[in-house]
């Protein structure tokens, strides 16, 4: 922190970083906040003690009021910090011998033990430790109810202690009964209030998470499914126009909808998805794809892609079919992708040699990368091509 | 010829006037109704031969109105007809009891055909549909436990693969030199496996691919 003041921003705001701290970060961060080094604000701390244990004070507010960095993380335990503690608490038995309040009798023995408790309590209510608590697992859930009964125990067991010490507990019986009452009697009355407003609470909660997704529908609504159409309009007699918008809209709609999020570079079936939308995009003709299985994209496979892309092309630029079919299956073993469309179809020993499509970008591609490509067609009852390549991975 | 009668259930007014306009003279629709509730009834009512239900509607969708249905003992035929196509929606709703699932962009001709297959009992899967089976019935995790339910043949595995690069019925047929009828049983037969089967992975597979 103090060594890289200049990557600070202006007013960081006062957290206690997990990292190097003594007892529980306070100086630390304070000093990161001061751009001082901590050491000299831990030795304020502890001089500051000795005017009455304002330095504890001050100390202990801190620590109740900054939250913690939140840990990125899974950290174990900080031996150096429960060394830190260790020490405190010596510190402070030896404080009380030398002062004379451990002679005050069996009586700080109870303010001890509950003090111990409050701690732990206290510990819970860090918004830091309970956010980590509750993403993690159930295990660690029940384990923070058994430490917040660990330390209530502590407290109602230091308060008896204290009371018992000071042989109070008979009078206190009488005390503690008529309170139990009056706050029973409190309860009844306050509960179908709170009961109500914790009701209320929820609903609120329900409502403005359904308002943000509301929000974010409307949003990309707003961002896509409306531009589209104002383009569509202003675009009105021009029919292939109108056509390639409403499908590239429909398209991103339903993947935005239905697609699961994929990023289109790393497997083969969102690959083969993106060059289809693109060539739909590029000559306004609507490209039926349908995926069976996927797998990671390599070498050879981007060889498949670019044969399919150039098939796809040729199929949209030639064929006139109104439609065209792509079908991918991955097999444990073997790729295999179709392009079809019911378009005029050809010839292919018509194709001149010096024509690249088919026989370079297609054929031939696939063959220098180790799979195959063949090429069904004749005049009048369209074209497939069938691309396969072996699984290497 | 006899007509075919025809219900059409959606709830966008604009879509069943547009349906209407475009079935073919084969077809006569008899109705239309433009939710759970009045589909229920008017089916009751009129005894459609088949019923082109929509799988999204207010009050439980396409799926309730073929569990109310069909859960009645009714032998009247669905085409589910759809703009979605995820594969829970189209999966759910063949596991509903729909004999077939091709989606809103169909055209007339397609669409007529489509019922008019349906009427006589047999099967309808658009090439997405082939490739959710395809898809679903591929994953060789658990063993089977019904072989006969809980596997494709070769053969049906064939004709489906066709059916998702694009071919129509004929064309199968032709391709794998069997005639349209067989290639309508190997359909139907694959229909009852997905309607039948017990592979829970099915629908865990369907809810699970929006899941990613």
């Amino acid at each position: 922190m103090s060594e890289n003041p200049d990557a600070t921003p202006a007013f960081p705001k006062l957290t206690r970083p997990l990292d190097g701290r003594v007892v529980a970060g306070v100086a630390q961060g304070a000093a990161a906040q001061l751009r001082l080094d901590p050491v000299v604000l831990r030795l304020a701390f502890v001089l500051l003690t000795a005017l009455n244990g304002l330095g504890i004070v001050a100390y202990a507010a801190l620590w109740m009021f900054t939250s913690s960095e939140t840990a990125d993380r899974d950290r174990g335990r900080d031996w150096g910090q429960v060394a830190a503690y260790g020490l405190v608490g010596l510190v402070l038995a030896v404080v009380a011998l030398l002062t004379g309040a451990a002679a005050g009798g069996v009586a700080t023995w109870p303010i001890a033990v509950g003090g111990i408790g409050s701690l732990i309590m206290w510990q819970q209510a860090d918004p830091g430790r309970r956010q980590r608590w509750m993403t993690t697992t159930v295990g660690q859930v029940r384990q923070k109810w058994v430490r917040a009964g660990l330390g209530l125990l502590l407290v109602v067991v230091g308060a008896i202690g204290f009371l018992a010490a000071q042989d109070q507990l008979a009078q206190a019986g009488t005390g503690l009964m008529f309170t139990a009452v009056v706050v029973g009697g409190i309860a009844l009355i306050a509960a179908p209030w709170l009961a109500s407003l914790w009701k209320e609470l929820q609903k609120e909660r329900t409502e403005r998470i359904r308002q943000e997704e509301r929000a974010e529908v409307a949003a990309h609504v707003h961002d896509s499914v409306l531009h589209t159409l104002t383009l569509i309009q202003r675009n009105a007699n021009d029919s292939r126009e109108v056509l390639r918008l409403a499908r590239s809209q429909e398209r991103e709609l339903r993947n935005w909808l239905y697609q699961p999020r994929q990023d289109a570079d790393a497997t083969l079936a969102a690959a083969v998805r993106r060059v289809a939308a693109e060539e739909e995009d590029a000559h306004g003709v609507p490209i039926e794809i349908v995926c069976v299985g996927d797998c990671e994209l390599d070498e050879q496979l981007v060889a498949l892609l670019h044969a399919a892309r150039q098939a796809m092309v040729n199929a949209a630029k030639y064929s006139e079919s109104p439609v065209i079919s792509v079908y991918l299956e991955i097999e444990p073993d073997e790729v295999t992708l179709f392009v079809r469309d019911r378009g005029k179809g050809f010839t292919l020993d018509d194709v001149p040699e010096d024509r690249m499509g088919i026989r370079q970008s297609i054929i031939g591609r696939m063959e220098r990368n180790g799979g195959g490509a063949r090429v069904k067609t004749a005049p009048g009852e369209g074209t497939e091509i069938m691309l396969t390549m072996k699984r290497t991975t | 010829m006899k007509t075919v009668r025809v219900l059409i259930v959606d709830d966008h007014r604009l879509f069943r006037s547009g349906v209407r306009a475009e079935l073919g003279p084969a077809i006569e629709v008899v109705g239309e109704a433009e939710d759970v509730e009045t589909a229920v009834r008017t089916i009751a009512e009129l005894q459609p031969d088949v019923v082109l239900l929509d799988v999204h509607m207010p009050g439980g969708g396409g799926q309730e109105v073929l569990r109310r249905v069909l859960g009645a003992g009714s032998q009247v035929r669905f085409l589910a007809l759809s703009v979605s196509d995820a594969a829970e929606d189209v999966i759910g709703v063949i596991r509903g009891g729909a004999r077939g699932y091709v989606t809103k962009t169909i055209n007339g001709a397609e669409l007529t055909d489509a019922v008019l297959r349906v009427s006589e009992g047999d099967a309808v899967f658009s090439p997405r549909l082939a490739g959710f089976v395809l898809d679903a019935f591929a994953s060789t995790e658990a063993p089977p436990i019904d072989p006969e339910l809980d596997s494709l043949t070769t053969r049906e595995r064939e004709v489906l693969r066709l059916i998702a690069r694009g071919y129509a019925y004929k064309e199968i047929a032709k391709e794998l030199f069997i005639s349209v009828k067989t290639v309508e049983t190997h359909v139907s037969s694959v229909l009852r496996k997905l309607q039948l089967s017990n592979r829970h992975e099915l629908s865990r597979w369907a809810t699970a691919r929006r899941l990613v």
